[in-house]
């Protein structure tokens, strides 16, 4: 684990004109050190501010110079403190000099590790670069700066540049701007350095990696074009999702005063046999078994293993084709990368020139890959160029899996040309969204183009992680609402929408939107929850402070609370019509969470949902309205991917509603009891 | 009251004041495949592909046992029964004669197809002169008419199951083109009335008669003699029918095992565009990965399935627990504890569905903006009239601007951003390709994205980049290996092709597995071609130089140091392995005396993992010594 530790310095620019973005630096410096706490206990982090009216650090007491320049914290292992130490980040009121705060970043780095911790040393620089850099006594500042680099490569150190612009940082000198441009660009051809440009805060949120990955191959070998040609590679992935953390379950059964309780809950799973639960089978005892029609075909692992299709690792070409033969849609999961094998010239020769080719022409290559020996399937993909546009960075291609002829399914839709006339827009609605199309525009020229994914945060994540730093300090704390500068993700940026107000009005005046007279009421799930203003502030307070009365009449069941909104619909008293609409949108409700079984988490919120329209039924003596949509349920779920849900219902005694519970009821407790256990026969 | 199943389980599609738009998909199809078991269908014979002699009869029941081994698979659902007529025994519900209805043990007439109904049917060549015999039907002075039979019992059995959720289909395989020939007058024109009446009574009840006529190479089947007023053919189709027929035929055998889903809307959503101005779109999956099928855990004693059990256990205490409805999160030093609900309030970032952002050049989305399959949105004027209207306008422009649209998608589970790119309807020939309507592509966040191929950046020397005259032979290569007509469809998956042509083997107890053909694999042939040689040649010849040895290792010279690192220690592990006497070791119980690296040269020196502790170490020697 220590083998890996980083060692990072940020050196933070907190004179007068970065103070407008101070806020979001804090949050993402914040955030990276909590993702740290996590992933990274062991890295080491030192502050560095510059810009501030003080000095404090090392080379001005050693060498002189280097005024402005704080170091904040010394390198050490992250911890809580570090987290609030940006809580009250300084506002410095001088121009700050990021090249000293370099050295003084590198100085800290090279004493604290010398030539250890090679490739693991890292600078991050978070300014706006609007004020020159003063002069060296010997060379011009490229050579100041190239020496800098050079001893930078040297020490084999990486250095992050977030250089802040457009509305966050105020206008600057242009000329000093290009000059700092172009020093900061020496860094980067000369060591592996990055500078990214953000314009937003929402960008300078997404700016910074808040986590380490280091990257694996997935695939090392030959890219074979033929039998006599083969181009070795290295394949990465390119995108793949972080993942909202998997948290451990509670166990609050240890006594409270057992300080070593580790509270960790174990799943244990056993398989019994359907006749007799009081039989446990042994894990080497069971078999794998393949549905064929209604039959089922145990098949072992090892007749499996000897007869099933195996591949051997290869990737090979299978042709080049136009780009347009593949529709973007068809891309099927996250992206690999193909890169030349590192340190080979002539593969990296080899894949420029394809890729070169490839962009000319507009052309697509089609590929067979079989990543790892043993591997039981295929994968069909596309390769598109990625032509590099820094000097030091070779070609390379992204590669996206492409969908099997069994993938497809190909359900036909309606032609637009055949909905009636009244569903066509007339020409003035065309132009009106014409309109709309061309000036709601996120990537206009002459600024950075928002919401860019590589520059756009995760909103769940981050409200995850500040909450759980809330929590880290008053365990009572409720999940605080979403990040002001994140809304900018989730909903239209309120500025762009009031910069383009003329012709949002003359689209929504050109279109005329009504709800259906002909629907019956319970069934008219959509409009209510048509987000207007007044009404979402209202809908979000409600969600996001648990402890407000709610102020508005819950009136359908909705998607985020379903249960509760089903008790309230019950215990309105105004009118006995709720009961029947509570109970016909609960049933609803099931129904598509049931159906929407992709999402594997819906199970457990129907279970939910079952378990309180049971509740609410034997309240209301509506047993009827249960057991018979109990019954359909399991009517439809003798459909195998159902099996699941259906399973999971007996350990909660999710049974027909027996006479002893609600009088009205037909079904006695022993009907109640056996419905189960017959259902489940005949499901085999 | 009896709750009605179409009210609360009724498809979203399924309004009963159906808009014309709205077809309605069956989800089940009933077929009853009636085959002409006549002397005539044993007579008459084909040339089968290999070259040799097929029975008509052999024809039409191999067509039906390749369809039922694909149905299986594909839609297992569907029922089918299958009835001889002109047979010399009787078998059916109506006893009437010369119709023979085959089938199974535990299975009714009209049902899913099992293995057994397949494995049976497979040999029934065998045994049905014996047990089902064939005769003619219709003779000159009987009144029987075997075809009339046929139909009464196909439109008998297809009568289970309502018209509404089900497709019913009647397939006929014969190769009599005028069943009545042998009768002549009066006789002859009843029978025919009868029989075309009969017809016409099943499809007015909703079941469609499809005729395979199987036909000699000197004699084409004349459809018009009779055939054409049982089906109801016209002018030109009348034309169209016998090769149309014959492609049928070859489409039931050839079809690819794949899984059959009907369409259904994954969810109903919602697009805010602005000033609360919302409308109403269905989502659904066109392209998800097919996976085997879902595994059911048997008994292997009794082959009996097995349920499973889930219980919690609390770690410190042993105690069985109910699910905790607390989580944690080791953080600082400490838990932090999270209920289920706070964790949903977490995710819950957006009201509604989708929220429109803003539009983009389609430039824009990049190849590597990629992370799930799409999911395809259509519009709805369902609920909300007015909604198709927009929607097309806005697509229409997007398409027409070139531009994508950005979106927030908050879903309970997995809030994300997404694009939302147009797509115009294509048509070709055999229909629709693409239909019109929106993709939502998932686009990654900022710490989903990876910056791998900056990590190998030569900062000294810069990367190579090709000349012009490199690029040049590239392309000229690319122009060879073009595969014109590409479409994504094209291939099999051959790891589920295998998975289902084992489990059909397994289930039918067939001695060989049939082959299945890797369509994923290179066209060797094409590649060999002189033309294609050569610009591969050229093309090698200019990047790699001429005295290029792939297997040199001039590429990376950290791994292939690793690699001989990797040689040295597995040499050394011989050497130092061949100093111990292990079986002694192992018999006297000192393996445990020994240090973990000493362990680890036997299992270096024989070829064994090396992970684990000692005691894992030691049995891992022991195993393979065979104590």
């Amino acid at each position: 684990m220590a083998r890996n530790k980083e060692g990072l310095v940020l050196l933070l620019d907190v004179g007068p004109t970065m103070h407008n973005a101070l806020p979001e630096i804090k949050k993402v410096c914040s955030m990276l050190i909590q993702k740290k706490l996590i992933y990274g206990k062991f890295d080491e982090v030192g502050v560095v501010v510059f810009g501030t009216q003080e000095t404090d650090n090392e080379l001005t007491k050693e060498v002189g110079g280097y005024e402005h320049v704080v170091v904040l914290r010394n390198i050490k292992v992250v911890d809580g403190d570090l987290v609030d130490a940006f809580q009250e980040l300084p506002r410095g009121n001088f121009d700050g000099d990021y090249l000293d705060a370099i050295v003084v970043g590198m100085d800290m780095l090279i004493k604290k590790y010398q030539a250890t911790n090679k490739g693991k040393k890292r600078l991050c620089l978070i300014t706006n670069a609007l004020c020159p850099i003063k002069d060296s006594c010997e060379g011009t500042r490229e050579d100041q700066v190239g020496t800098i680099a050079a001893q930078m490569s040297a020490h084999g150190m990486k250095m992050e540049s977030v250089i802040v612009r457009g509305r966050l940082s105020g206008e600057g000198d242009q000329r000093i701007m290009d000059e700092n441009d172009r020093l900061l660009n020496i860094f980067s051809e000369k060591t592996s350095a990055k500078a990214v440009y953000v314009e937003s805060p929402t960008a300078l949120l997404g700016a910074i990696k808040t986590r380490n990955i280091s990257p694996v191959t997935i695939f090392r070998g030959d890219l074979e074009l033929g039998s006599n040609m083969k181009i070795k590679v290295w394949v990465y992935k390119k995108t793949s999702e972080e993942k909202f953390p998997t948290l451990k379950k509670y166990s609050d059964k240890a006594p409270s005063t057992d300080r070593f309780a580790t509270h960790e809950v174990k799943v244990d799973y056993e398989y019994k046999s359907v006749e007799d639960p009081n039989k446990v089978v042994p894990p080497e005892q069971r078999i794998k078994g393949y549905r064929y029609g209604p039959q089922v075909v145990p098949i072992s692992s090892a007749e499996w293993d000897a007869v099933k299709f195996k591949p051997e690792k290869s990737v090979k070409l299978l042709g080049f084709t136009d780009a347009s033969n593949i529709m973007r849609h068809y891309y099927m999961k996250d992206v690999n990368i193909f890169i030349p094998e590192p340190g080979n010239a002539r593969a990296a020769l080899a894949v420029s020139a394809l890729a070169r080719a490839m962009k000319e022409m507009n052309k697509v290559a089609i590929l067979r890959c079989v990543w790892r020996q043993g591997q039981g399937s295929v994968v069909v993909g596309v390769l598109t160029p990625n032509i590099s546009e820094k000097d030091s960075t070779p070609d390379s291609f992204y590669f996206n899996i492409l969908p099997f002829a069994e993938d497809v399914r190909e359900f036909q839709f309606p032609s637009f040309s055949s909905f009636p006339a009244s569903w066509q827009p007339n020409e003035q609605q065309q132009e009106a969204a014409d309109n709309l199309v061309k000036m709601l525009d996120l990537a206009p020229s002459a600024k950075q183009e928002a919401l860019l994914p590589d520059f756009t945060p995760n909103p769940i994540l981050e409200r995850f992680y500040r909450h759980l730093e809330l929590k880290s300090k008053h365990p009572d704390a409720v999940v605080p609402p979403l990040d002001e500068t994140l809304k900018t993700i989730t909903e239209a940026d309120p500025d762009l929408l009031s910069e383009k107000k003329n012709v949002i009005d003359a689209f929504s005046k050109s279109f005329e939107l009504k709800e259906n007279p002909r629907l019956k009421k319970s069934s008219k799930l959509l409009l209510r929850e048509k987000p207007s203003g007044s009404d979402e502030e209202l809908s979000y307070k409600d969600a996001t402070n648990v402890l407000a009365v709610k102020p508005v009449k819950v009136e359908k069941i909705g998607d985020s609370s379903p249960v509760q909104d089903f008790e309230a619909m019950m215990s309105h008293r105004d009118s006995p019509d709720w009961v029947s609409k509570a109970i016909q949108d609960m049933k609803n409700k099931i129904n598509s969470l049931i159906e929407n079984f992709y999402d594997g988490d819906n199970h457990g919120k129907a279970l939910e949902c079952l378990l309180a329209l049971r509740k609410g039924c034997i309240l209301e003596q509506e047993p009827k309205q249960f057991n018979d949509f109990l019954r359909h349920l399991f009517n439809v779920s003798q459909e195998k991917k159902l099996r699941n849900f259906y399973e999971s219902l007996i350990p909660r005694g999710l049974t027909l509603i027996s006479k002893s519970e609600a009088i009205d009821s037909e079904v006695t407790d022993d009907e109640a009891r056996n419905f189960l256990v017959k259902k489940e026969l005949k499901i085999e | 009251m009896e709750l009605d199943p179409d009210d609360i389980f009724k498809d979203d599609e399924d309004n009963p004041d159906s808009e014309f738009y709205q077809q309605r998909e069956s989800s089940k199809e009933f077929v009853v495949y009636l085959v002409d078991a006549s002397p005539k269908m044993f007579s008459s014979t084909c040339p089968s592909e290999d070259g040799k002699e097929e029975t008509h009869f052999h024809i039409a029941i191999s067509c039906i046992a390749q369809s039922l081994k694909t149905q299986i698979i594909n839609r297992s659902y569907d029922e089918v029964a299958i009835c001889f007529f002109n047979t010399r025994e009787k078998k059916n519900l109506q006893d009437l004669n010369a119709a023979f209805v085959f089938n199974v043990a535990e299975r009714e007439y009209l049902d899913r197809p099992t293995a057994r109904l397949i494995k049976d049917f497979d040999c029934i060549e065998e045994s049905f002169m014996k047990d089902i015999g064939s005769q003619y039907g219709i003779v000159s002075g009987s009144r029987e008419n075997s075809l009339y039979n046929a139909l009464w019992i196909a439109q008998a059995l297809l009568r289970k199951g309502s018209a509404k959720t089900a497709d019913k289909r009647i397939l006929l395989f014969t190769n009599e083109d005028d069943p009545f020939g042998s009768i002549k007058g009066v006789a002859k024109a009843d029978m025919t009335r009868t029989t075309l009446q009969r017809a016409k009574d099943a499809q007015d009840l909703g079941i469609s008669i499809e005729l395979l006529p199987l036909s000699q190479p000197d004699e084409e089947f004349n459809v018009s003699l009779f055939y054409s007023d049982l089906i109801g053919l016209e002018g030109d189709e009348l034309a169209q029918f016998m090769p149309s027929a014959g492609q049928k035929l070859q489409d039931m055998k050839d079809q690819l095992r794949k899984r059959m889903f009907t369409k259904r809307i994954v969810r109903r959503i919602t697009l805010s565009i602005a000033n609360g101005l919302s409308i109403e779109l269905n989502t659904y999956a066109l392209i998800r990965p097919t996976m085997p099928g879902a595994i059911t855990w048997l008994d292997s004693v009794t082959n009996r399935p097995l349920k499973t059990e889930r219980s919690f256990i609390c770690a410190d205490t042993g105690a069985l627990m109910q699910e905790p409805a607390k989580r944690y999160q080791p953080y600082k030093n400490d838990n932090i504890m999270l209920s289920v609900e706070e964790l949903s309030e977490i995710k819950r970032v957006s009201t509604g569905h989708l929220h429109l952002l803003g539009f983009k050049p389609l430039s824009c989305l990049k190849d590597y903006h990629n992370m799930r399959p799409s999911t395809f949105i259509f519009p709805s004027d369902k609920e909300v009239i007015g909604s198709t209207c927009i929607f097309i306008a806005l697509l229409r422009s997007m398409v027409r601007l070139k531009r994508f649209a950005v979106a927030f998608y908050g879903s309970s589970s997995h809030p994300q951003l997404v694009a939302l790119v147009a797509q115009d309807e294509i048509i070709s020939a055999g229909g629709q390709v693409e239909p019109p309507g929106m993709h939502m592509i998932y686009l990654p966040y900022s710490d989903d994205v990876r910056h791998v191929e900056e990590i190998h950046s030569n900062t000294n020397a810069g990367a190579p980049r090709a000349t012009d005259d490199q690029i040049y032979r590239a392309a000229s290569l690319i122009k060879r290996i073009d595969l014109k007509d590409f479409s994504v469809f094209q291939f099999a998956n051959p790891g589920l092709q295998r998975h289902y042509a084992i489990l059909q083997a397994l289930a039918l107890d067939e001695d060989d597995i049939p082959e299945i053909n890797d369509e994923t694999l290179p066209d060797e042939e094409g590649m060999a071609r002189p033309g294609v040689v050569k610009a591969v040649e050229e093309f090698k010849l200019s990047v790699y130089g001429d005295n290029y040895d792939e297997e040199s290792d001039m590429g990376n010279g950290k791994a292939s140091d690793a690699s001989k690192k990797r040689k040295t220690a597995a040499e050394n592990a011989v050497k130092e392995s061949a100093n111990y006497n292990w079986p002694d070791l192992a018999d006297n119980g000192q393996l445990k005396d020994l240090t973990v690296t000493e362990l680890k040269y036997y299992l270096t020196a024989n070829n064994l993992p090396v992970t684990g502790k000692k005691e894992v170490l030691i049995s891992r020697i022991l195993t393979h010594l065979g104590k």
